[in-house]
């Protein structure tokens, strides 16, 4: 698989995964001192979807997120400066702190915004892909939305209005096996979540979530498929997150998958050893990407945590174009 | 005024579209000596308020119609008579007249105002016209207006004329697109709509901006005018309340309209809610704030006048008749501009209109149409 | 005078010359174009009481200023997270990144006998969601002029249409004109009591006045035309004027309208009243089916009268 992609995609690739983890360590770590206001949803461990995924798409293309957004938006393009800031809730963040991690957005990179509202996201894509399909410009949308996200009326409406309305619309269910604290076990019905595409007209697939390659093959035949006008598909990662459903969680649901994940499964371990093996990226490659993304995310912290609050008289401002 | 002297006081028709009419206020009562010019009662429609003068001499008899009511147009609301006609008679035609009142308005037979239209410059215009014989009449409104304007003239005159009033380019039912704003292009429309009532010579008639529109028509067309009546025409003079005309075009709401409006009239009563709400409609359609702003700058050269109407007066002074009217206390364009037109065109009559505003064709309706016969019969 | 159309025309009418003038403008909703799918279907409904009929055959082609119909505003339910989460808080949550242009016409009120479920004058809710704009037109005039300025405007606004004035009728240009938000219409000038109110209220308040007028009671109507924005201006600066007020809302009078303006004026306009402010609503319940029950349900103009008379009459 290594040799189907060049060798800017792979680095492309792990830059992206690579940043994805070292922003939601270090969100992690910032969290527990306490200075990050509210709510946080990291990503760490899954980052394979987003980067598989995203790597096939192009600025034409949009994609709605979840609360657990951090991965969707560094994949897509997301200013990572802008993201951290945001987090902080400082105005010079992507929303200029007025949303906070749960909402991050930035239209002009196609990026929907992540969403507070399990199953928030699946309407929207549908919206931009039919936006997509009147206008002609062969833009497909993503949704990405997680296990508990897949039992949501919306996301059950939305694959169903694709699939009738032929929309260039891919559904990625990310399943890391829990909806907050409910194993998806119990609260999905079926025992896969693609076990539904054929109730809804599309195609289905299950991918390993750690399998980079994988997780782009499966990509870009739905990709594909959505900009040749064939329609809808939904595609399953099956996965695990790293750390709780939200900062703060002490986890006392889980088994103990997360050791095992790290130590066995880890998508970034993996990818590294497939590339290395097969020779398409040497240690030294992967090193430089490591220490850059190492600096970037340091500045980004560095500069969020000195950026200035939103001014009293931004708690008004942007509720309407003009009131 | 029928043989035994009796005259039988009508509900006026003011506009082609009035059907009814409310009396707002009776300024007479019965018993009191009236003259003609006497004011008589004060009357509201759906358009305007305005005063019915009396037109004829004699003694208030009865009063038929009440305040408030809805009177059809035409139906006799008060009867004039001298002291000598008994009360046996008058009661009898009050009762009939009554009667009438009483039993309403007719079905509305959909005969309103025919509005026809024609392309002229490229632009759909809009007009209407009353009257079936005699010499023809059009009627040139001023900006902001719409050919309702003349609603207190166009049946009295359509008694021995044909009488038309069009909506110049961005006003009223007209297509909203003025292209330059020019006089020029205004001028086109009135000799689009001459050209269509198949009129080779006509009187013109024209308010404010329209009246150096019908100058710059008739300058253009000169064998086909017959005689020119200006109500406060534009283009003689510097003066103008560059503050009315720039306001109007961006007045938004009716709180910022109104006082503007107002500014208009000597009377600020004059100016009812429905005349502000039709203003504002008017101002909200698609196009038409763009075409008042362009209108503007024609009308303006930074606060003063931009048009010169001089040179046209001057060359159809001595050839046709011209009659300028001014009310005296015009607030848009001073009336002491008057006579900066009888100075170029000496052979020109001025009437001043004592105590009336910008707008003596709505305030003094009865001086207005004298004039404006008077200049019809000079053209000979 | 302009020709008459009915409120149906009007709104039809608004639809038909905004897709022509602009592209993007696309219409959606069930049964909008008729019996999608169905052969010999085509057309035949143009939404459930008709505002869309015909539009399909004339605009085939589409783009992105939805005018979306949420055919009964009973049925938010099932879409109120789009509306309210997501439409109305894209352009606050984003920073000021966010444009979310879209239209959402829906009808309300009671008196078809629909029952419940198909009934409610859900605007109160609407207002309450910054990021949204609520309008509800009383006549064809307003309901053409309003629909224009909801489709060119930017933000997202929830268009509200009674089922009861389809049919009615009025004057309305045929050329496009639009017609501002938060600008209140003094649809009748009085000097004695205040009377607030919006939709079908505003035709059974003029019903009313009339009534009250004939006992000598003149009574100034103000119809809101929208609830957000909201044209406070008006509102007090007729209170002013008469010291007296009623607000006349089919609403359900929990968090009403009705209580949202008496609040307005009792803060903003104390010093000028001189009678405690009445409120005319529906009861608090659902809406009831049978014929007896929903006419009670829905304030008429007797009620109103009855209102209005002691606010009228108060002294200290």
């Amino acid at each position: 698989m290594a040799d189907t992609l060049t060798k800017d995609q792979l680095l492309t690739a792990y830059r992206t995964m690579r940043t994805i983890r070292e922003f939601e360590e270090r969100v992690h770590k910032e969290f527990a001192t306490g200075e990050i206001p509210g709510f946080v949803h990291l990503y760490a461990g899954e980052e394979a979807s987003a980067a598989g995924v995203c790597l096939n798409l192009d600025e034409r293309d949009t994609i709605a997120s979840t609360h657990r957004g951090h991965g969707h938006c560094i994949a897509k393009g997301v200013d990572v400066g802008g993201m951290m800031a945001e987090i902080y809730g400082r105005t010079t963040g992507s929303c200029h702190g007025k949303g906070g991690s749960m909402h991050i957005a930035d239209l002009s990179k196609g990026m929907l915004g992540a969403n507070g509202i399990v199953g928030g996201g699946p309407p929207l894509i549908c919206g931009t892909a039919l936006a997509a399909k009147l206008k002609g410009t062969g833009g497909v949308s993503v949704a990405f939305f997680g296990d508990g996200g897949s039992n949501q009326g919306t996301t059950l409406e939305s694959m169903n209005l694709a699939s009738v309305w032929n929309l260039p619309a891919i559904f990625v269910a990310e399943n890391n096996g829990y909806a907050e604290s409910t194993a998806s076990t119990w609260s999905v019905a079926t025992d896969n979540i693609a076990d539904r595409a054929g109730a809804f007209g599309m195609p289905g697939v299950i991918v390993d979530g750690f399998d980079f390659f994988a997780v782009h093959e499966a990509a870009r035949e739905a990709v594909a498929r959505a900009r040749e006008g064939g329609g809808p598909t939904l595609i399953e990662m099956k996965f695990t997150r790293y750390f709780g459903h939200f900062e703060g969680d002490q986890q006392t649901y889980r088994a103990q998958e997360v050791a095992h994940a790290r130590a066995e499964l880890d998508c970034l371990t993996r990818f590294a050893a497939q590339v290395t093996a097969d020779g398409s990226l040497s240690a030294a490659d992967l090193a430089a990407v490591d220490g850059a993304v190492a600096i970037l995310i340091d500045k980004a912290v560095a500069e969020a945590k000195a950026a200035p609050l939103p001014a009293p008289a931004d708690l008004l401002t942007d509720v309407y174009v003009r009131y | 005024m029928t043989d035994s002297g009796i005259t039988s006081v009508a509900m006026p028709k003011w506009g082609l579209s009035m059907r009814s009419g409310k009396i707002t206020d009776w300024v007479v009562a019965e018993g009191d000596p009236v003259a003609p010019g006497d004011d008589l009662a004060d009357i509201e429609t759906e358009k305007i308020t305005g005063t019915l003068e009396a037109d004829s001499p004699g003694l208030v008899r009865r009063l038929i119609a009440t305040v408030g009511e809805d009177v059809p147009v035409g139906a006799a609301i008060a009867l004039i008579a001298p002291p000598d006609v008994p009360d046996a008679v008058l009661d009898d035609l009050a009762a009939r007249a009554r009667a009438v009142i009483d039993a309403g308005l007719p079905e509305d037979d959909g005969a309103g105002p025919v509005v026809e239209t024609v392309e002229a410059g490229g632009r759909k215009v809009s007009y209407a016209g009353a009257g079936d014989s005699g010499d023809v009449v059009l009627l040139v409104h001023g900006y902001g207006g719409d050919r309702n304007s003349w609603l207190f003239l166009q049946e009295p005159l359509a008694a021995r004329h044909r009488v038309y009033a069009l909506d110049l380019p961005g006003h009223g039912t007209s297509a909203k697109d003025v292209g330059d704003g020019s006089v020029d292009l205004l001028a086109d429309a009135v000799l689009g709509v001459l050209d269509a009532v198949g009129s080779d010579r006509a009187h013109l008639v024209g308010h404010s901006l329209g009246g150096a529109v019908v100058l710059a028509a008739a300058a253009r067309s000169p064998g086909r005018i017959a005689s020119l009546t200006l109500f406060a025409p534009a283009g003689f003079g510097p003066s103008i309340s560059a503050g009315y005309v720039r306001g109007f075009a961006a007045a938004q709401t009716r709180r910022e309209l109104k006082p503007l409006v107002g500014q208009l009239f000597a009377d600020e009563q004059l100016v009812t809610r429905q005349v502000v709400d039709d203003l504002l409609a008017y101002k909200r359609l698609d196009g038409v704030d763009a075409a008042l702003a362009a209108l503007a700058e024609t009308l303006l050269d930074g606060d003063e006048q931009r048009i010169d109407s001089a040179a046209a007066v001057r060359a159809l002074g001595e050839v046709v008749p011209v009659t300028v009217v001014w009310g005296s206390a015009d607030r848009i364009i001073p009336a002491e501009q008057a006579s900066s037109v009888a100075a170029v065109a000496p052979g020109a009559a001025v009437r001043v209109i004592d105590g009336a505003g910008h707008m003596p064709h709505m305030e003094r309706p009865a001086e207005a149409q004298a004039a404006v016969e008077e200049t019809i019969a000079r053209a000979g | 005078m302009p020709r008459n159309l009915t409120y149906r025309e009007a709104l039809n009418e608004a639809l038909a010359q905004e897709m022509e003038r602009d592209p993007s403008v696309i219409v959606m909703g069930e049964d909008n174009a008729g019996g999608e799918g169905a052969p010999g279907e085509d057309d035949a409904w143009g939404g459930v009481l008709g505002v869309t009929k015909g539009l399909y055959h004339k605009f085939a082609t589409a783009g992105l200023r939805p005018v979306a119909e949420l055919m009964f505003v009973d049925f938010m339910g099932v879409c109120f997270d789009q509306i309210f989460n997501q439409a109305a808080k894209f352009r606050y949550m984003f920073g000021g990144k966010a444009v979310t242009p879209v239209v959402i016409r829906t009808m309300y009120g009671a008196g078809l006998r629909a029952a419940a479920q198909h009934s409610q004058a859900l605007y109160p809710v609407f207002t309450h969601i910054p990021g949204l704009k609520v309008v509800v037109p009383a006549t064809p005039y307003d309901a053409k002029g309003l629909l224009i300025a909801a489709i060119r405007d930017n933000d997202p606004v929830i268009f509200f249409e009674h089922k009861a004035l389809y049919d009615l009728t009025g004057p309305v240009p045929e050329e496009s004109y639009t017609l501002p938000f938060g600008e209140a219409n003094v649809v009748r000038e009085g000097s004695d009591v205040t009377i607030v109110t919006l939709g079908r209220m505003v035709h059974t308040s003029l019903a009313a006045a009339d009534e009250l007028a004939a006992s000598g009671v003149s009574c100034e109507v103000v119809d809101l035309r929208t609830t957000s924005p909201l044209d406070e201006d008006t509102i007090l600066e007729s209170v002013e004027n008469t010291g007296r007020l009623v607000v006349v809302d089919e609403a359900t009078p929990r968090c009403s309208i009705a209580t949202d303006i008496s609040a307005l004026a009792a803060s903003r306009a104390f010093g000028a009243l001189r009678a405690p402010i009445g409120m005319v609503t529906a009861p608090h319940t659902p809406v009831p089916f049978s014929a007896a029950l929903e006419d009670q349900y829905i304030p008429d103009a007797q009620r109103i009268v009855n209102a209005v008379k002691p606010v009228a009459e108060w002294r200290r």
